[in-house]
Parts: C-alpha cells; structure tokens; sequence
C-alpha cells in the first residue's frame, strides 16, 4: 500500500518547482521580447536570436566549449572508472586513504581553489595556457563524480559474475569487457554525461586555466553579464533549456525503462 | 578404470588472517565420482572448492588435477567449471548466449558453439526459453542455464556451490533427482559443497564432513550416517539419541531405530516415559518422549494407520534393541 | 584474491590526481609563503630545479610568512571568511527546511511520476549556472520583475539586490538539486513496512515520521549538508552576481586579490587557509559517503 505525498506533499512539489522554473520561464520569454529593456514587453521579435547568430566570438566559444567538455568528460570517464574500480574492489594501492581523499575531494573542494592550485601547477610546469590546460583541469574536477557512480553501481554487481566468465575461460580483462562492462554501461554513461555538463557550465576553473584564443562559452557570457544588459544571453538561455527539455524527456523515460527489471545480476 | 585420483588435494592450507579457513586437508577423488563436501558455514569446504577452482591459492600443499600442479594456473585455464551459488548468469546476455560464453573463449566455430548449446538446453530441458533474458526467469530455470553454461565446455570436473540453496522444497527434491541422473549420464566428476545434510546424502557416491578446516570424517553415506565417528558428525547428518555408557563414551541411536510401545518391549535397554510433543508428519510421526530419569529422547514411527499412534501426555515405553546403537567415543 | 587486477587499473587515476589534485595544492602552500613582485607570473621565489639542492636551500631560507601575517591581521580575510561559512551555514539550513519536504513528497509519490520529478529536479543543472543567476538579477533588480509585480499589485518595492537576502536566495536557487536528489535517494530507499509497523503498534503518521522516518534519514540529510555547505563557502558566481560591494564572501575575495589586485601569494594565503579548514568537513563526508554508498 503507497501513501501518496498527500494534497500537502503535491503543494510543496509544485512550489518547490516553480521556485526552480519560474526564473527561468521568465528568461525565455524575455528572449523573445523586441526591446532592450528587461520589464517592457515591446512585443514578440527573434531579434536577438539573430544576433546570438551573427556573433561570431560567442559562437567560436560555444564550439570550444563543446570540444573541451567532449574531451575532458572523456578523460574522466576514462579515470573515473579505473578510480572506481579500485574503490569498489580495494584495490592494493600505497597510502590508501590518501587516494580515497583524492578522489572524494575534488567533489566538495570550491572551484576557485581548484582552478587556482591547477593555474600554480601549469605556471611551474612550464605549460602555456590554453585548451589543453582547460581540459586537463575539467576532466580532474570530474573524476570524482564518475569514480562515485561508478563505484555505487559495482558495488550492486554480483562479483560472483566476474568469477564466472573467468570460470569459463575469459582472461580478467575479457571478463571485465564482456561481463562487468556492459552490465554497469548505464554508470559510465551517467557519469559521463555529468562530467560533460560540468565542464560546459563551468566558469571559475576555465578563468583560471584559460590562455588566449581559448575562452568557453560560460566565460564570454560572464563578461557579457559584466558589461550590462544584453538580451542576446537571453536567447542562449532558452536555446539551452530547449535542448535540456528534450534531453530531460530522454532520460526519463530511459529511467522508466530500466526501473522494470533489476540487472543485477542474481 | 585408472587407479590414480583425479583430484588430490595434499596437505592444503589456507588462511585468511589469523584463522586458518583449511587447515591442512589432504584428499582424494576420482574420476566420474559425485562427491560432496558437507558442513556448517565457515567450515572451509567452500574456500577448498575455490581452490581448485583457481580463485585463491593455497598458502601450503598441492592441488593436483590429473597428476598435475594447479599451481600458478589462473582460473579462466583450469578444465574446471563452476556453478555459482548465486548462478551469476549475465543479465545482458540472452540464455543461449549465456551458455555460448565458454564455448566462445575457445573460439570454436559458430556451427558448432550452436550445436553445443542446443545439446545443453536440451539436457537440461529448457529449448523453448533459449532467448530470454535471466530476469524472465524463474529460480529453477535460472539454476538450470547456471548448470548447462557450467557444462557446455565438457570440463572435466564440474563445481557445484550450494546448487539447491535458493531453491523450496518441491524443486529441490526434484532438482536432486535430475543433478544425480546429468552426472551419471556425463560421467563428469562433480564436487559439490553443501551445509544440508539431506542434499548431501542423497546426492553423494562419497563425501566428507569438515570442520573447522578439517575433514573429520570420510566415507559413503549410509557409512557416515551409521557409524559416524563422534557426537559433531552423528549430529550433523541427523537427529541422534545419545545414551551415556558408564564408564565413558555415547551410545548413538537414530530416532528411526527407537522403538515406541504402550507395553514393555523385551529388550535390555528399555524405559518407561511420556509423549511430550507429536508432530505429524504425514508418512510418519516424530515423538518427543520425556523418560523417567529426566532424558529427553526423540523417535520416528513410519505411520501404518491414519493419524498418530500415541498422543500427548501417553504413558509408553521407549526402547531399542542392541544393534540399532554405535559406540562412539567423542 | 587474485582477480588479475583489473582495478589495478587505479594506479592510472591514482598517478593523474597526485600530479593534477595533490601536488597543486602543495604549491598553493608554497605560493602563500612567497613575496609579491613585479612581472609575470607576480610572485618569487620560484622554484628553479636547474640549480640542484641549492636552490631548495635558497626558497626555504626566502620563505616569506608575511601573506599569512596580512591574512591573520587584516581583518578582511578573516571577516570574509566566517562570513562565508555564516552564509552556507544558513542557506544550508534554508536547504534542509525547503529541500527535505520536496525530497519526501518525491519518495512518497506514485512510482511512475518518480522519473519525471527527478528529470525535473536535475533539468535545471543542465542549464547555465551562470545564466540563472543572472536570471535573478533580472528579478531582483530596482527596475526588475518582482518589483514589476509588486507594482501592479499595489504593493510596496523592494530593494533586494545587493543584500543578503538575495545571496540567500541565489544559493538556495543555486543548490537546491543537490540537497533534494541525496535526500530523495535516501528516503525513496526506506522500507515502507517500518512505517506500517509503526502504525500497527499505534503511531499517528506525524509521529512514524519523526520517530521512525527522520531519525534514519539523518545520515542522507548530513550528507546533503555537507555536499552543499562546503562548495557555497567558496562560491564565487553569487556573490558576484546578486551580491554589492557590501558582500563579503571569501571566493569573491580571492578572485579579486587574483585577478585585480595582481596579489597571488595573498589569494593563495587566503585559498590555503580555506583548504586547510574545510578538511574536516570533507573527511567527515568522506566517511559518511562510504556509510551511505555501502548500504
């Protein structure tokens, strides 16, 4: 027998999640208002969608946004997953509170610090910055974020499953690839998509790591917001909430899917 | 048949920090024998399957399969298949496929892998489910695919966790029927471990009861359960009545071989009483009989009518003639 | 266990986080106890290895603890600091009352709705973080739209940008999903029978919930707490953004030493104080982590 929330659970919901959306609704409608200022309504125009696609360093930004966060998610993916595994599994490591720290930590630790302690590290290594700096300084914030899904979700695997593909001949890393793999894709993907979404939003860390020639997307926009009003960030707002809406939609009903039908293996 | 074991075991040890899970085990089995290793949980029967499986390595002696040292061998190259406590199937993978997933590691041909598993679906009669996924199946089925993807590569021994655990009763005994008939069909030498006792005795040619990392005794079954080699092992295997032989030492009676009368039996070692508990059983009844000095004695009667012969609070006789009791020492 | 070792594959992110995570924060260290100067990048001494044991002897003997002495005696530092942590430490506490409701009624609504309100609570994180905050100054400002409505409704204006009202609020806004989702993690996972129990043995619902309901979502709401009190410490967009001159906030404080006043080994006084202090909380959400993940 399930309890509902109750007519007090739904009222707080729906508050709740109007507090979230309204500022937002507000911003997308705006983005399609004629004039300049924020509270006439001028009447309905895509001007300022035409000008989000006439300029030219807005646009250049959003493009390295998108190849620095396909790469840095990448990358951590890739790290998450071996962090995980050696979470998951007690891996034999020297000082091994040392690396759960290492990994944990980043999860919780103020970007200013992470883009800043990273900025120190590339000055003393000689390395010029630019978009490789921002890559490898995105992909170590996220990390942690891939390691604890990817953790959480081997943690729920039967590690008998592993044992019995190399039971049945497959060598550790087969067995990995062919049993374990697949069985947490749905992890690794999640982490994945975490990590990118991270690495386009991010301001803080891409200031400090940022060189010349490399400025993301969030960056341009801050200094954008910094000189005044400008209604064209209004129009790159509703374009990303259109495309989260239909992403959101994706994810919830992949959700729904995999909510039928445990794959844990027992 | 050759004299030589196919599986020994000398003088293993494994620890696990400071407790020693086998304690220097040494043993033998041969080819083509169903063999069960029983005892509690913690015991070290499942660590000594692990063993040979590959999955640990021993911290001293020898495990030999076929006169060779498995030493040093990871487990995905022993000619030894194992089925899990939990079936581990792999929930991405369809039935056949499960099945197919040792044959592939041997990159057979294709023509041939499908024909294999139509041969193990087949044995374990489960053709018609072939494309379904582990979470579209029942317990029973899913231990039938663990079974046909243990045996698809025709190992030469087959490891076998706790194969019935997680099954109810019904299953269960159904199950063991047809475990016993695949392994005779095969002549694949089994190696089961268990801590239930009925799922070992009925299914063993031999088996061994250990503790505490060591085997205390060895044998057949019906060996086992008639001459059981202390109180631990008697126990174990089943109910026992124990009497106290003056001078040291039990006198052990299965509760089968007790004879309950309303008038005096003529036998030496008798005893007046009366009925505690009845628990009807169906095919037969289990008594709980206190006796006059205080000992308390449990008896099993086959039931030749219908309902119980004695009801609670009777006045009977509990008895047993002389060669329904062991000697034991311990 | 020999498993082969396919997590032996650690020491690949074990190696990346000592050189990209530790070491870095060991030259923040080193940065705070060296002088200003002139030039680029504006801070000597720099470590130059070319010179051997030498040139170690030479750092440590130029070491220079006056970024800490400034940190320590001006005020400034320490005031944005404990305003920092004054500020998480109540937009937490707003979190816990606004957030724990949201998360319950999500654990107790209808399974098939469960999806569309979790997509509905994580769709905003996708978004620009940036660009909802500025959606507030839109909001807040004199000319702004709740002064727009509360015009319209004959109401007085408020000046809400700018206060702490509005940090308030941006931080809430900002990290909402992030106390919600744990919360909700924890509660949609408790067993329903406690609650049937509870009542069987006579308790109202508003007692099974705070004898039985609560007590074990404790460890989901510290952890929640925690995920969020130690980022908004040193946050930097809100303040930016909703907050004046007036805000004091240690993020906007070492943004500024950073990247107007050109004072590094002053930032990185200030950044290495903030590290320094918030290893507690983040050893103490590390073993909460391990506790709740290992459920």
């Amino acid at each position: 027998m399930r309890r509902g929330p109750g007519v007090l659970g739904w009222a707080v919901l729906a508050l709740g999640l109007a507090f979230l959306y309204l500022p937002m609704a507000l911003v997308v409608i705006y983005s399609f208002n004629a004039g300049r200022l924020v509270t006439v309504w001028s009447g309905f125009s895509l001007r300022w969608y035409g000008e989000l696609f006439r300029d030219e360093a807005l646009l250049a930004s959003v493009l390295i946004s998108f190849e620095v966060a396909l790469l840095a998610a990448s990358l951590a993916t890739l790290l998450g997953v071996c962090a995980g595994l050696g979470l998951a599994r007690r891996a034999r490591l020297p000082a091994r509170g040392l690396f759960t720290s290492a990994v944990y930590a980043p999860l919780v630790t103020p970007d200013i610090l992470l883009g800043f302690s990273l900025l120190l590290l590339f000055i003393s290594l000689g390395l010029p910055r630019g978009f490789a700096t921002i890559v490898i300084a995105h992909a170590t914030a996220s990390i942690g974020y891939v390691a604890v899904v990817v953790r959480a979700r081997l943690m729920q695997v039967d590690p008998a499953l592993e044992e019995a593909a190399q039971d049945l001949g497959a060598s550790p890393l087969k067995a990995f690839l062919t049993v374990v793999l697949p069985v947490i894709a749905p992890a690794v993907i999640a982490g994945w998509l975490l990590a990118f979404s991270l690495s386009l939003d991010d301001l803080v860390i891409a200031s400090f790591t940022a060189g010349p020639g490399a400025t993301t997307l969030p960056m341009r926009l801050y200094s954008q917001v910094r000189l005044g009003v400008n209604p064209e960030v209004n129009a790159v707002f509703s374009l990303m909430m259109l495309a989260v809406t239909l992403a959101a939609a994706a994810y919830a009903i992949i959700l729904r899917q995999s909510a039928r039908g445990p794959r844990t293996g027992a | 048949m050759s004299t030589s074991p196919l599986i020994r075991f000398e003088g293993v040890s494994k620890r696990f920090g400071d407790t020693a899970a086998v304690d220097d085990v040494t043993l033998d089995i041969a080819a083509g024998e169903f063999f069960v290793l029983l005892g509690p949980s913690g015991c070290g029967k499942t660590t000594l399957m692990r063993l040979l499986a590959g999955f640990e390595a021993p911290d001293a002696g020898r495990v030999l399969l076929a006169g060779r040292e498995l030493a040093g061998l990871r487990p995905h190259r022993r000619p030894v298949n194992m089925m899990f406590q939990s079936y581990a199937l792999f929930p991405h993978l369809t039935v056949a496929a499960n099945v197919a997933y040792g044959l592939l590691q041997e990159r057979l041909g294709r023509a041939e892998i499908d024909a294999r598993v139509g041969e193990m679906l087949a044995l374990v009669q489960l053709e018609p489910l072939s494309a379904r996924k582990p979470d579209q199946l029942s317990g029973g089925q899913r231990q039938r695919v663990a079974l046909a993807r243990a045996l698809a590569k025709r190992p030469k021994v087959l490891l076998l966790d706790e194969p019935l655990g997680a099954l109810d009763r019904r299953l269960r005994e159904e199950t063991r029927g047809q475990l016993k008939a695949i392994q005779a069909r095969l002549g694949t030498t089994f190696l089961m471990v268990t801590h239930d006792q009925d799922e070992a005795m009925g299914l063993a040619d031999r088996m061994a009861v250990m503790r505490q990392g060591r085997i205390v005794q060895l044998g057949p079954p019906a060996e086992l359960y008639a001459n059981p080699v202390d109180r631990d092992v008697a126990g174990f295997l089943g109910e026992v009545n124990l009497f106290p032989v003056p001078g040291g030492g039990w006198r052990a009676v299965r509760p089968e071989r007790m004879i309950l009368s309303r008038d005096r039996p003529a036998l030496a070692d008798a005893w007046t009483g009366e009925v505690q508990a009845v628990a009807y059983l169906g095919d037969r009844t289990h008594y709980t009989v206190r006796l006059a000095d205080g000992a308390v004695v449990r008896i099993l009667q086959a039931n030749t009518s219908s309902g119980p012969a004695f009801a609670r609070a009777d006045a009977v006789w509990a008895a047993f003639a002389p060669d329904a009791a062991t000697v034991l020492d311990r | 266990m020999k498993r082969g070792g396919v997590e032996r594959s650690a020491w690949l992110a074990y190696a990346w986080l000592a050189v990209f995570f530790l070491a870095p924060f060991a030259l923040v260290l080193k940065l705070s106890l060296s002088h200003t100067t002139l030039g680029i990048p504006p801070y000597a001494p720099r470590l130059d290895l070319s010179q051997g044991l030498a040139s170690v002897v030479a750092l440590v003997r130029d070491l220079n603890f006056d970024a800490y002495g400034r940190f320590v005696s001006d005020r400034l530092y320490v005031d944005a600091y404990l305003s920092s942590l004054g500020y998480a430490g109540v937009a937490t506490a707003l979190l816990i009352a606004i957030g724990y409701p949201m998360a319950l009624a999500m654990a107790r609504a209808p399974r098939g709705a469960q999806p569309f309100l979790v997509a509905a609570v994580i769709a905003p994180f996708w978004t620009s973080f940036l660009l909802r905050i500025y959606a507030w100054t839109a909001i807040l400002k004199p000319e702004g739209w709740l002064n727009l409505a509360l015009r319209s409704l004959g109401l007085p204006e408020v000046q809400l940008l700018n206060t702490d009202a509005a940090i308030y609020l941006g931080l809430v806004y900002a990290y909402l999903p992030f106390m919600v989702l744990p919360l909700y993690a924890v509660l949609e996972r408790q067993d329903q029978g406690l609650l049937e129990a509870a009542a069987d043995l006579g308790a109202t619902p508003w007692r099974a919930f705070w004898t039985v309901t609560f007590p074990m979502s404790l460890p989901g709401v510290a952890a929640g707490a925690l995920l969020c009190l130690i980022p908004m410490t040193g946050e930097f967009i809100v303040p930016d953004l909703l907050g004046g001159s007036q805000t004091l906030m240690i993020g906007k404080v070492i943004w500024s030493e950073f990247f107007q006043n050109r004072d590094w080994p002053a930032a990185a006084a200030a950044a290495a104080a903030l590290t320094a202090t918030l290893v507690l909380p983040i050893l103490l959400h590390q073993r909460l982590q391990a506790r709740t993940l290992s459920r």
